[in-house]
């Protein structure tokens, strides 16, 4: 059956890493569905994929088996050039480190993705100023992230994500490098441009943070060992 | 290249001021390699900032070149920054979905550079640090010590005059280390100025002379040997 709100779906995904005489199973069969306006969790231990995982969902890596349709088009036998124009364009990356520029402004740095597009710079204005407006760091456009926390460096590479406005919101350990207050508005950040439409796609190992998407996939050894609902979550 | 004088910095907590750096006077010719040495909250990435025009709160006098900066706009700094300053950082500041190639590219699409010359550029760039092979991978696919060739040579890659590096083998072992020196050392050769911050001897030891921080002032030798 076809379900034509899939952004993603992943079918029989396996990744195989081989060296020397041994063989790694990232990822084992993975297969699951993401809808336009979903937020999915995928939680669990160092070692279980999910960082193979979301890179493949990213376009930074292929999988050794099986299919990933993004939009319904198959990406998986892509060019790489084809592949790096839809990675650009389509998905909005948010790391645990940040991954800023030091010596850029944060207007600079959100303004980075547009600059591959050969977007007019009025556009490029008006885009950088709505996603800092976004996540509250209109006032710091002029700062360097040296000068800023380490919760606000994050909400300025969440602007860089959005500036670009993609289909979908990567998020590998957001939190990663913060306290837990700076972790906490981070992460309620999220929710708040979940509820205002964005599709996102967070890898955590924190479960308190699971709870803050719609669902959860387990995985374990490069499988998906259990799906769980948000409500589910939060009444245990 | 480099003239400081008088140079202060600090913090106003109500009526009372902390100095993190204290009447700086320094040069640096062009084609030195210079290196800045001290404890931990000695001032030294405080110093590097100002340098490199990320920093504004301070006061004094500082000549780059032929510009009186204390008496340019911010709009102003960041032009002669673009222009001939480029950054290494401890922590290599790549952006993991972008490839090596693609991270490479960044200061030129930045400094207006024409979409048609970039290729030349960036390949050249490949070329000189050995990294053709690794263009189409994405930082995560590499180790550590190759991440910072990576961003050596964005650092480099519009030609900057000088190269101020934080730390910039912090994170790195010493094998590594090594490589990343000996790359500072062939590009301070073909006469790029760099100022590095570090807490290592070795990699001091490739730089033509230290600059020793203590408490925001510049003394005249290791303070460490000087307490001993």
């Amino acid at each position: 059956m076809e379900n034509n709100n899939a952004l993603i779906r992943m079918e029989k995904v396996s990744k195989v890493f081989v060296t020397d005489e041994v063989e790694t199973h990232a990822l084992a069969g993975v297969q699951f569905e993401l809808n336009k306006g979903e937020y999915l969790s995928v939680a669990g231990p160092s070692g279980c994929g999910k960082s193979t995982l979301l890179a493949i969902l990213g376009l930074l890596d292929t999988p050794t088996d099986g299919a990933y349709y993004l939009n319904g088009q198959p990406v998986t036998g892509l060019k790489l050039s084809e592949r790096a124009r839809i990675r650009n364009r389509e998905i909005g990356f948010i790391f645990q480190a940040f991954n800023l520029i030091g010596d850029l402004t944060v207007y600079e740095n959100v303004e980075l993705p547009l600059t591959y597009r050969g977007m007019p710079s009025a556009e490029r204005k008006r885009r950088v100023e709505q996603s800092l407006e976004r996540v509250g760091m209109a006032h710091r456009m002029k700062h360097y992230p040296s000068q800023l926390s380490g919760g606000q460096q994050q909400r300025v590479a969440v602007a860089r994500a959005l500036s670009g406005d993609p289909l979908i919101l990567l998020a590998d350990e957001p939190t990663g490098n913060l306290d837990s207050a700076n972790g906490e508005a981070v992460m309620k950040l999220l929710k708040e441009l979940h509820l205002a439409g964005s599709t996102i796609c967070m890898v955590t190992h924190d479960p308190r943070y699971s709870e803050f998407a719609d669902r959860t996939i387990h995985l374990f050894d490069g499988r998906i060992v259990e799906e769980s609902a948000e409500v589910s979550a939060s009444h245990q | 290249m480099i003239k400081l004088r008088g140079v202060d910095r600090f913090y106003e907590n109500g009526a009372a001021r902390t100095y993190v750096l204290r009447r700086i006077d320094a040069d640096i010719r062009e084609g030195e390699f210079v290196t800045i040495m001290g404890p931990s909250g000695a001032g030294k990435s405080t110093l590097l900032g100002i340098l490199g025009m990320l920093d504004h709160g301070w006061t004094g006098e500082f000549k780059l070149l032929d510009y009186a900066v204390e008496k340019l706009r911010p709009k102003q700094r960041a032009e002669l920054n673009r222009k001939y300053i480029g950054f290494v950082f401890q922590s290599y500041h790549l952006i993991d979905n972008l490839t090596v190639y693609e991270n490479i590219e960044i200061p030129l699409s930045y400094r207006n550079v024409p979409s048609s010359q970039r290729a030349g550029i960036v390949c050249d760039a490949l070329d000189r640090f050995h990294i053709v092979g690794k263009r189409d991978l994405f930082p995560r696919q590499l180790s550590g010590g190759q991440q910072q060739v990576v961003a050596i040579a964005r650092a480099v890659v519009a030609n900057p005059k000088l190269i101020l590096a934080d730390e910039p083998t912090g994170n790195l072992h010493s094998a590594q280390a090594r490589e990343i020196m000996e790359l500072f050392k062939n590009l301070n050769a073909g006469g790029t100025t760099i100022v590095q911050v570090t807490h290592s001897e070795t990699n001091a030891a490739y730089s033509d002379r230290v600059i020793y921080l203590q408490d925001g002032w510049i003394v005249k030798a290791d303070p460490r040997t000087q307490s001993g």
